[in-house]
């Protein structure tokens, strides 16, 4: 059972075409998380079959100490995308409605390099001097 | 959303997480979120709503400014 729509494949397949670099997904579930552990990592491995740029790499919440302590992970499921750098962009819980073309967005631009900001944005960002943690809360519609 | 996620992949300082609010009830309630999005910043000021994208990077920024000049009048 496929969570990806043949309708819908295509449509993603065509916006994954804007991919340059590889990304990868890590992502971060627990066999005991099933209510939506299970259906996260479904759509993540139908997605990742999408296309040849994309990966997935699955990791246990619980066995996996190593991986969860360098993604900062704190609660699953937890899906990091990344190219050969770690930007610090992470997703919480099922990527699904909305949030699914919030994620392709950030595939995209992770894989370009290119958070396509404005100038003006970006000369601010270059001036901050300390961490800055951002949870944005959202729902699937 | 995608705002927050750009602005991690410019800044090496910055991370974000994109967090589903009905599957992470406690953490919901933790930062009282009645409504989305809301963006809370390092886990105390926070954004109700979508703002555009020099109106978000000033709240932020703000919300930054505090600590910083606390550390610089130390």
């Amino acid at each position: 059972m496929s969570l990806i729509r043949d309708e819908d494949a295509g449509e993603i397949r065509e916006r994954l075409k804007e991919m340059v670099e590889p990304v990868k997904l890590v992502h971060f579930t627990q066999e005991l998380n099933l209510e939506y552990g299970r259906e996260a990592r479904m759509l993540l491995e139908d997605l990742a079959q999408l296309s040849d740029k994309l990966s997935l790499e699955t990791c246990d919440f619980i066995l996996d100490k190593e991986k969860v302590a360098e993604y900062g992970v704190d609660k699953v499921p937890a899906t990091a995308v990344r190219n050969g750098q770690d930007y610090g962009i992470r997703f919480y819980g099922i990527p699904a409605g909305y949030e699914f073309s919030t994620l392709l967005d950030a595939i995209v631009s992770v894989s370009r390099r290119d958070s396509e900001l404005r100038p003006e944005s970006r000369d601010k960002l270059a001036k901050i001097s300390q961490p800055v943690h951002l949870e944005v809360f959202v729902t699937p519609t | 959303m995608r705002l927050a996620h750009r602005f991690a992949l410019e800044s090496d300082l910055i991370k974000a997480d994109c967090i589903e609010a009905t599957e992470f009830p406690d953490l919901a309630g933790k930062y009282r979120v009645y409504a989305v999005p809301k963006t809370v910043i390092n886990e105390g000021t926070s954004i109700e709503g979508a703002l555009p994208e020099e109106f978000f990077l000033e709240r932020i920024l703000q919300s930054l400014e505090p600590a910083a000049d606390s550390g610089a009048g130390a």
